[in-house]
């Protein structure tokens, strides 16, 4: 079903490029003010996201993943010096429209969740009160209808006996019913994107199971997009049609899950799926990619990737752009051509996982 | 009592009974973390525990490191509960047993510089003379790969795999036998893990270490683990060699748990068999009777309610607390 989805993807983003897309990134750029100076903290950003498609943010921990998800709602924080390029959505460029049009576009078309729902949720407020309240503020339905729409939302994402429910308090919840709420709020007014920042590295494996489900099942169901941020590669794998891979500040692969997975055109993402210990035979050692990734104090000139790349040769430290690789394909890579780079098919086999994986 | 998992191999700990609990905030209820668990650690092994959050893995760490006094229940070295011994011998007894958690940066002392960090344990077990405690700490250092220089450094100019290598270091300084590891590549980055874990692989080889591995990374646990146990609400329900837990699970709970991870594998390799579990674990102060797993197994019967299962060996070394998961055709109904 997901392979469907994924093959389909694939050809219309090839096809049609940009004009089919819901939103379309161009050259996006967060730069912070710092006591150090101006931080470039990501650059070059470039993706489009169709619509109903469901597309997976990777990478690791500080790339710019969260940033460039807050940047399309503009919720940076205040020490934010600069904003390049274009986040178009419908017309609407959300990098430099007024800030009534975002107010409108905020929590209607576009909504967000984040990974603690508690942090999101008022203490002070039932769980029916926070949906109703998005509702109220964009729409202009009654009370009575408001709450009717809440109750039915609240069934959509799994809480059971919701008219109960409806009149509890978040610190009356589980962590996993939490998100269930943070996720009806988000929907109540059937936007056309969901920007989902790890909404389940909190949880536990079997209440990530069922989040996942959801969200999967609701961007079916309603057309909405999802963009999923995380950095965990099975998540996407198991939720997302498309996976964009980010390294220090910029996008380094863009690609259809299972084109990635299978075949990364791209040195990093296939380190980093040779370094799962799933794909790995057990008690072996793990390969993993030596040094770390660069700070933005030091970040080189030309392949950002290139101190810890195997690959590295002359040409390398020229600027990578981001280079269409056919088939709806992209990669920051000069050299991707002649790369025969293993993805996870290689290692399955051999690995802690083998049992459990299908074979053709 | 509990039959026991194994216990004709040599084992370094054995946990018997093992019951620890804590008063709730309003000390008005107990909450049993662990509640009559019974396994030995063998020399040499690692052994991992899984298990949702706040089933009690902590908790038993804690316990093993003598970080926490068991209400019930023993845990003994060479059939001698330490915490019986004089004050002096049990305090050096101790040492050999230590905990690592998991987060870097909550363990270092951030106006302490890396050296003074691996030192600390040293001074404060007064070993050696000043001299041979900064060989130890150097030597230390060097063992888990870290260059001499940063010992220089404070831990803010370091990244999140080299403090994790300091935190080990600090822990090797005391030469022990036995370490908890607890969720210690949880906060490292993807990929820095595989170095960590083929560092703590190294450590066990070259210096004959044990391991309680703890953690809900199920692909960490599988890699890493000679055995793994399951834990659901304060008890095990399910313990055997990883090959055996992994690829042919008996507890209903294991094989849900195990279908529930995600894969990063294409989805023509992934199979469709996902067994999504229904709700979330109960609370502790209040578990269900009998089976502590009746309220989201689908296989439960009025037996689940009534009566505790037993925890017996199905397979050599492969040990289940479920009533039904010898049954041949034990299968979704
Ligand atoms: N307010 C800020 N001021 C300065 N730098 C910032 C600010 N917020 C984020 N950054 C920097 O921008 C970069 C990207 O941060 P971001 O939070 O997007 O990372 P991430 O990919 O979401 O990481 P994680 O996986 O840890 O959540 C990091 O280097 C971070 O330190
Ligand atoms: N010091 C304490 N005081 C009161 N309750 C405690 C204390 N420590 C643990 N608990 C409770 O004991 C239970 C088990 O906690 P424990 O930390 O051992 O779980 P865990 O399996 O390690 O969970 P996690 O995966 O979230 O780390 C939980 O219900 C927890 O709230
Ligand atoms: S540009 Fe060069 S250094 Fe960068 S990823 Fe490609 S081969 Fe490696
Ligand atoms: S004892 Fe009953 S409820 Fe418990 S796991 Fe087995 S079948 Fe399920
Ligand atoms: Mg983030
Ligand atoms: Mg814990």
């Amino acid at each position: 079903m997901v392979k469907a989805h994924s093959a389909e993807r694939t050809s219309k983003t090839a096809a049609a490029g940009s004009r089919q897309a819901l939103m379309s990134v161009r050259g996006l750029g967060i730069r912070f003010k710092t006591a150090q100076g101006i931080w470039q903290a990501t650059r070059k950003i470039d993706f489009d996201i169709a619509p109903g498609e469901r597309v997976g943010i990777v990478g690791e921990s500080g790339c710019g993943k969260t940033i460039t998800g807050l940047s399309i709602l503009r919720l940076l924080p205040n020490n934010l010096s600069g904003l390049d390029g274009s986040i178009m959505f419908d017309d609407v460029d959300l990098a430099s429209c007024s800030t009534r049009t975002m107010r409108g576009i905020r929590g209607r078309r576009i909504a967000m969740i984040f990974q603690e729902p508690m942090s999101a949720l008022d203490p002070v407020f039932t769980v029916g009160h926070q949906i109703a309240e998005t509702l109220r503020v964009h729409t202009d339905v009654g009370k009575e209808e408001a709450r009717a729409q809440t109750i039915d939302m609240l069934r959509r994402v799994g809480i059971a006996s919701p008219e109960r429910r409806i009149d509890e308090y978040p610190h009356q919840l589980s962590g996993g019913m939490r998100q269930r709420v943070m996720i009806a709020a988000a929907l109540i007014c059937g936007p056309q994107l969901l920007i989902a920042d790890e909404p389940t590295t909190a949880l536990d494996v079997t209440v990530q199971a069922q989040i996942l489900d959801l969200l999967r099942n609701l961007s079916e169901t309603s057309k909405t997009a999802l963009m999923l941020i995380t950095h965990d590669l099975g998540v996407v794998a198991e939720t997302c049609t498309r996976m964009i891979t980010m390294y220090a500040g910029e996008v380094i692969e863009d690609a259809a899950v299972d084109a990635a997975l299978v075949r990364p055109l791209h040195p990093y993402t296939s380190g980093l799926l040779r370094s799962l210990p799933h794909l790995s035979p057990r008690l072996g050692r793990l390969p993993s990619i030596p040094g770390r990734v660069p700070s933005i104090a030091e970040m080189p000139d030309g392949c950002r990737f290139k101190a810890r790349c195997p690959h590295a040769t002359a040409g390398c430290e020229a600027e990578q752009e981001l280079l269409d690789a056919g088939e709806g394909r992209k990669v920051r890579c000069w050299r991707f051509r002649e790369l025969e780079l293993p993805g996870a098919l290689q290692h399955a086999a051999t690995a802690p996982i083998a049992g459990r994986v299908v074979r053709q | 009592m509990m039959p026991l998992a194994g216990d004709s191999r040599d084992p370094i700990v054995s946990v018997r009974d093992l019951e620890v609990g804590f008063q709730t905030m309003d000390r008005r209820a107990t909450v049993k973390a662990v509640d009559g668990v019974s396994f030995d650690v063998r020399r040499g092994e690692t052994f991992g525990i899984i298990g949702e959050s706040g089933s009690g893995k902590t908790t038993i760490g804690r316990a093993l490191v003598f970080l926490l006094k068991p209400t019930a229940g023993a845990i003994l070295h060479n059939g001698v509960d330490p915490q019986t011994l004089p004050r002096k011998q049990f305090q050096s007894h101790r040492r050999d047993y230590q905990i690592i958690f998991q987060d870097p940066n909550a363990a270092l002392n951030p106006r302490m510089t890396i050296i003074s960090s691996v030192l600390e344990p040293l001074e404060l077990a007064g070993a050696g003379t000043k001299a041979e405690r900064l060989a130890r700490a150097q030597e230390a250092m060097e063992r888990v790969g870290l260059p001499q220089e940063l010992g220089e450094r404070y831990p803010h100019q370091l990244s999140g795999g080299q403090k994790q290598r300091v935190i080990i270091a600090r822990a090797l300084t005391l030469r022990p036998r036995l370490i908890v590891c607890d969720e210690v590549v949880a906060a490292l980055d993807m990929s820095i893990r595989g170095d960590v874990l083929n560092l703590f692989a190294e450590l066990q080889r070259d210096l004959g270490l044990t391991y309680v591995f703890i953690t809900h990374d199920l692909s960490v646990v599988s890699h890493i683990s000679d055995r793994i146990a399951v834990m659901y609400l304060g008890r095990f329900v399910e313990l055997g060699p990883t090959e055996s837990v992994s690829g042919r699970p008996l507890h209903p709970y294991t094989q849900a748990l195990l279908s529930a991870e995600p894969l990063p594998l294409p989805s023509t390799m992934r199979s469709d068999r996902r067994i999504i579990l229904q709700g979330e674990m109960p609370s502790p102060i209040d578990p269900p009777s009998g089976c502590r797993f009746r309220t989201r197994c689908q296989y439960a019967q009025s037996v689940c309610a009534e009566q505790t299962p037993a925890w017996r060996e199905l397979e050599p070394d492969h040990w289940v607390a479920c009533h039904f998961a010898d049954r041949p055709n034990f299968s979704p109904s």
